[in-house]
């Protein structure tokens, strides 16, 4: 009940997703982590991660999810996202992972 | 209660009198548990109360250390993280209780992680826990230690030190805690007094409220009768004033009374100490260890952070030499993830140069930062813990391999000048057979090493003599070393700033002494005073 807003979304939108290799030197760790999420937070869209392309789904908005992913540098990050602002998100959220998170 | 004396052992000089604050090692338990509804509320007010704390905090440090409290902030006012604790305080759990739990398996999570980044991490989620539980309980260790406090306790971490502003005064009287730790390290470079090995604290309940330190002596008196505290301040100001005509020396450059000119150099444990101060003080940085950069919770540093570090000192420098050491872990030192767990002797272990032999893996990447970092100044690199002619081999064909790899990619380095540490007797009875092009003698362990008395243990601090003879005898050695093969010898351990010990050590041969930015204007006068 309390995901109504996320699920509205989702059903309104078809979810976009894509994703990235993780090249900066440790993977997402602490300092990318706070990034992504910050990032993430700054869209209205539902902005998911995943390790690999069908799920599990994690909330990109949660740091604290974020870092129980453990994504390793080399890694695939996949994304899913879903809202009205979903094209700029994923543009967004695919530019910090290709930049190295600003670490490279 | 009348006044009390206690003795130990002087672990930073200097005299300091202030209100006391009392550390609490253990968080005691809640007295009392409410209704779910009333734990819940004061869980989130202990939450919401830790992230103000460390926005505090953040704002008064920066680079790394803010970097690391940025990412305990987030992970704080992310509900996911108290999701579990919430659960249980409405199953009917008390709210310490909840936390703890709740913390402890995210903690176990990052412990088994697979990459090494991962589980240092686990250190910021032990912190977190901690921090929100003191807000339970009440017990607000770190908000306690106001500018002119005089803390007491058992033994304090750095990070605890590094928590509180030590510009405005304050010292530290430790029941357990060594002269030699990091944390005392850190307190002499402060300019804060500091006194460990009281023993057990002579009061059941209620704390003294004032304490006097006397961190050159090692006294601290507690409650003092007003005629003990007018003395102690009489004392506190003509220590002042001697300081102030000192300071008025110190851009001089050092010369003995009959005219030899002595250079003085700086140790520095992390470039915020570097913050305001001015080069033209001394003629360059003897020491800079490395290992701040290693201990955060946030892993092994990359070759960009530590090259960032590095350049950053080299510019400060300004065309200073500036010896940086190559990571010094183990012994004293832990690195979680790196130094060996549960040696049955940290001290003859894998420490020093033969951890980093040990991890070429690790060890190339700080030798890559070194060499890109030499275009920036007069780089030197030493080597801790040699103790044979091979370790200074491997190590140097290790560095001239990064450098030539880094060059072949077109990166801008230089390779930089490549000495030893002399702190093993070994080093310093054979020092000519080492191909080093300098030597700089580090007292702190040639002492330890060469009496058998650990730098650690209270009992034996009396053995720990860097005046003894036999170590002054391995000094002159190896400056004897330095002369003959035409190399720069310096010395840059806790003898370097006792002013006690100038005499002998210029007697020694020694030119070159290192010490810490706040030993700077006293070394030079003591200096001054010296017919050598």
């Amino acid at each position: 009940m309390h995901d109504a807003n996320a699920n509205r979304a989702a059903q309104t939108f078809a979810p976009l997703t894509a994703s990235a290799v993780l090249v900066n030197p440790v993977g997402l760790h602490a300092r990318p982590s706070v990034k992504l999420t910050q990032l993430a937070k700054r869209f209205t869209a539902k902005i998911e991660i995943a390790l690999v392309a069908d799920g599990p789904w994690t909330d990109a908005k949660s740091p604290v999810k974020v870092m129980r992913v453990k994504a390793p540098q080399g890694a695939t990050l996949h994304f899913r996202v879903a809202g009205p602002d979903s094209e700029a998100a994923l543009a967004a959220m695919l530019a910090l992972v290709h930049d190295g998170f600003g670490e490279a | 209660m009348g006044e009390i004396h206690l003795t130990g052992h002087p672990a930073s000089p200097g005299l300091a009198i202030g209100p006391v604050a009392v550390l609490t090692t253990e968080v005691a338990s809640r007295a009392a548990k409410g209704d779910p509804a009333h734990e819940a509320v004061a869980l989130k007010a202990a939450i919401e109360g830790a992230a103000v704390e460390l926005a505090k905090l953040i704002a008064t440090v920066h680079g790394e250390a803010a970097e690391i409290l940025e990412f305990q902030v987030a992970m704080l006012g992310d509900d996911a993280l108290a999701e579990g604790a919430y659960e249980a305080i409405a199953a009917g759990t008390a709210a310490d209780e909840a936390w703890r739990a709740a913390l402890d398996a995210e903690i176990a999570g990052y412990r088994a992680a697979d990459e090494e980044y991962f589980r240092a991490r686990a250190t910021d989620l032990v912190d977190i826990r901690d921090r929100v539980l003191a807000g339970l309980n009440g017990a607000d260790a770190i908000a306690k230690i106001s500018g002119d406090s005089v803390v007491m306790g058992d033994d304090i971490s750095p990070s605890m030190f590094l928590a509180a502003d030590w510009t405005r005064g304050g010292a530290i009287a430790l029941a357990a805690g060594s002269p030699s730790s990091h944390v005392a390290m850190l307190a002499r470079s402060r300019g804060a007094p500091m006194v460990v090995g009281l023993g057990p604290l002579p009061w059941n309940g209620q704390p003294p409220s004032l304490a006097l330190v006397d961190g050159d002596a090692g006294i601290v008196i507690f409650d003092p009768k007003p005629e003990t505290r007018r003395l102690f301040e009489h004392r506190m100001a003509a220590a002042n004033a001697a300081q102030i005509a000192a300071d008025a020396g110190r851009f001089e450059p050092a010369l003995t009374a009959d005219g030899r000119r002595i250079a003085v150099l700086l140790n520095v444990a992390a470039p915020e100490d570097l913050a305001g101060l001015d080069p033209a003080i001394c003629d360059g940085i003897g020491l800079v260890r490395t290992e701040f950069l290693f201990e955060g919770s946030r892993g092994l540093p990359d070759e960009d952070a530590q090259y960032a570090v590095y350049r950053r000192i080299l510019e400060w420098a300004a065309g200073r030499p500036v010896t940086i050491r190559t990571l010094d872990a183990g012994g004293d030192k832990p690195i979680a993830g790196l130094t060996v767990d549960g040696e049955r002797n940290p001290f003859l272990g894998l420490r020093g140069i033969r951890l980093s032999l040990a991890r070429p893996e690790v060890f190339r990447v700080q030798l890559r930062a070194l060499c890109r970092a030499a275009v920036h100044g007069a780089l030197k690199v030493m080597l801790p813990m040699i103790a044979v002619p091979a370790e200074l081999d491997r190590a140097k064909a290790m560095l001239d391999a990064e450098f030539a790899t880094l060059r072949a990619e077109g990166v801008a380095c230089a390779r930089p000048q490549l000495g030893i540490m002399v702190e093993v007797p070994a080093a310093a009875l054979c020092a000519e057979d080492f191909g080093a092009a300098f030597y700089s003698i580090g007292s702190n362990d040639l002492t330890q090493y060469t009496m058998a008395a650990s730098r650690d243990i209270g009992a034996v601090a009396d053995l720990n003599d860097a005046g003894h003879p036999a170590v002054l005898a391995l000094i002159a050695r190896t400056v004897e070393a330095g002369r003959k093969r035409g190399v720069e010898v310096s010395l840059c351990g806790d003898a370097a700033a006792d002013m006690r010990l100038t005499k002998s050590l210029l007697a020694t041969g020694l030119t070159t002494l290192s010490v810490s930015p706040i030993a700077v204007a006293r070394l030079k006068a003591a200096i001054a005073g010296v017919i050598a």
